[in-house]
């Protein structure tokens, strides 16, 4: 029970490991421990316990990750549907959000 | 602004004033704390964002990078108790430092600029800053080494691991930078789901309360008292198994896309009351129950992938295409066909 799962082979995670410097940015950033590290470069070694929240891609320096952020959140995607955007956590005018 | 009790005093520094925090939580901490919980104010809880210190700290004491979202802060400074600290709160407008890193606000952006504002090069003499890992997914730490000359260095995910991460020699271990969503943490959420209902939890009831008393004949006040109670009951053990149930037996229940989690539980606690509590109903208005009862549990687990941490933004969506028009066209039969019934 330590790692939850979600839906399986959903996740966007991508990594180009010709660009991968083996840095590990990624690993220390990961909260869900995707990566791996093998032959002084990273690897993705669970890649449906990706939540594409976009640490690793972010931290990256050689741009070497990519994935489609957002929130995973049902409330969010509804209210990006309503406003006609992007899956979108800010409700600020409402007042109560995550 | 709240009442700045938490400030105990002021250090002189070279780089002018700062304001020196308390390392224990004050009954007021704490009450608010409970009231956050439910979602009392919570879109406004806030410290002043801005530079503090923990203790005595000089140049060579680390700089904790936070948000300023008081539950955040608080955290940090409980968890630097004994420790002599410098604290470096973001402007996030009062939110905690994922969602707010999510959005952006805890960032690169603010962070290289809260850096300079501060003077913190003559501040400190080391060159880093400790930010949350949680941080990470708005924070590009090369780009603030570039801004600022300071290197992000990435601490625990939880606050409470910042003695071990601190007396290990800056060592954040695997376990530390894991993200865990434990009974414990799940049940600390469930009243803000329970609070999610605001007022429809008053408005929904009351329009199947009168509704319930519609007859071929007319209206009878008494036929909403006992169905309409009934229903309220039907509709409140929905909320219940969305909002409580689905969220404590999360890695128990089958399935792992939440909607069916919900309709799951929805469903379970719909069987348990029609089997004990009104064995009698008409089997049509039993599954116009059904149906109302599991879209209502459904949505409202479905909503707790937000709450969640490890729900993907493509997994939401993909359960989402089938579930939402599913949870709308269930609910709608199953409204519809309840109010037909009144009329038979």
């Amino acid at each position: 029970m330590d790692t939850l799962v979600y839906l399986k082979n959903v996740v966007t995670l991508q990594l180009d490991q010709q660009k991968c410097s083996g840095c590990k940015m990624c690993i220390n950033v990961c909260p869900h421990e995707v990566f791996g590290f093998k032959d002084k470069k990273a690897f993705i070694a669970i890649k449906d316990h990706c939540m594409e929240c976009g640490a690793c891609k972010i931290n990256c320096p050689e741009g070497a990750i990519n994935v489609k952020t957002g929130v995973g959140c049902a409330a969010g995607v509804i209210n990006g549907l309503l406003k006609g955007t992007e899956p979108s956590c800010d409700c600020s005018s409402k007042g109560n959000c995550c | 602004m709240l009442k700045r009790e938490y400030i105990i005093g002021e250090l002189d520094t070279i780089v002018g004033k700062v304001p020196q925090v308390s390392t224990t939580w004050s009954n007021t901490d704490v009450w608010s704390t409970i009231k956050v919980r439910w979602s009392i104010g919570r879109m406004n809880y806030k410290v002043k964002q801005g530079l503090y210190a923990v203790g005595n700290p000089d140049k060579s004491s680390s700089i904790f990078v936070t948000a300023n979202y008081k539950l955040s802060f608080d955290h940090i400074r409980l968890a630097l108790k004994g420790i002599d600290a410098w604290m470096l709160v973001l402007d996030t407008k009062g939110i905690n430092v994922w969602c707010a890193a999510g959005k952006g606000t805890f960032g690169t952006k603010e962070l290289s600029y809260r850096i300079k504002a501060h003077g913190l090069e003559k501040l400190v003499d080391h060159k880093k800053v400790i930010v949350p890992q949680l941080g990470a997914v708005g924070v590009a730490a090369h780009e603030v080494k570039s801004k600022t000359g300071f290197t992000v260095m990435y601490g625990p995910v939880l606050a409470e691991d910042i003695k071990a991460y601190i007396s290990s020699g800056y060592k954040v271990t695997a376990e530390m930078r894991k993200v865990r969503f434990t009974l414990m943490d799940r049940v600390k959420l469930i009243p803000v789901e329970l609070s999610y209902g605001k007022y429809y939890l008053l408005l929904v009831p009351a329009v199947f309360f009168i509704l319930a008393g519609l007859n071929p004949h007319g209206y009878s006040i008494d036929l909403a008292w006992e169905n309409g109670s009934l229903s309220i009951i039907y509709l409140l053990v929905a909320y219940f198994s969305g909002c409580v149930l689905t969220p404590l037996f999360l890695p128990w229940i089958p399935f792992r896309s939440f909607s069916l989690k919900g309709l799951f539980t929805g469903w379970l606690t719909a069987g348990i009351i029609f089997y004990f509590l009104s064995r009698s109903t008409n089997i049509i208005e039993i599954i116009s129950w059904f149906l109302m009862m599991g879209s209502i549990s459904s949505f409202l687990s479905m909503n707790f992938t937000g709450t969640s941490t490890y729900t993907s933004l493509s997994g939401v969506q993909k359960e989402m295409k089938i579930s939402l028009p599913a949870q709308i066209i269930a609910a709608g039969i199953g409204f519809i066909t309840w109010i037909i019934l009144r009329f038979l």
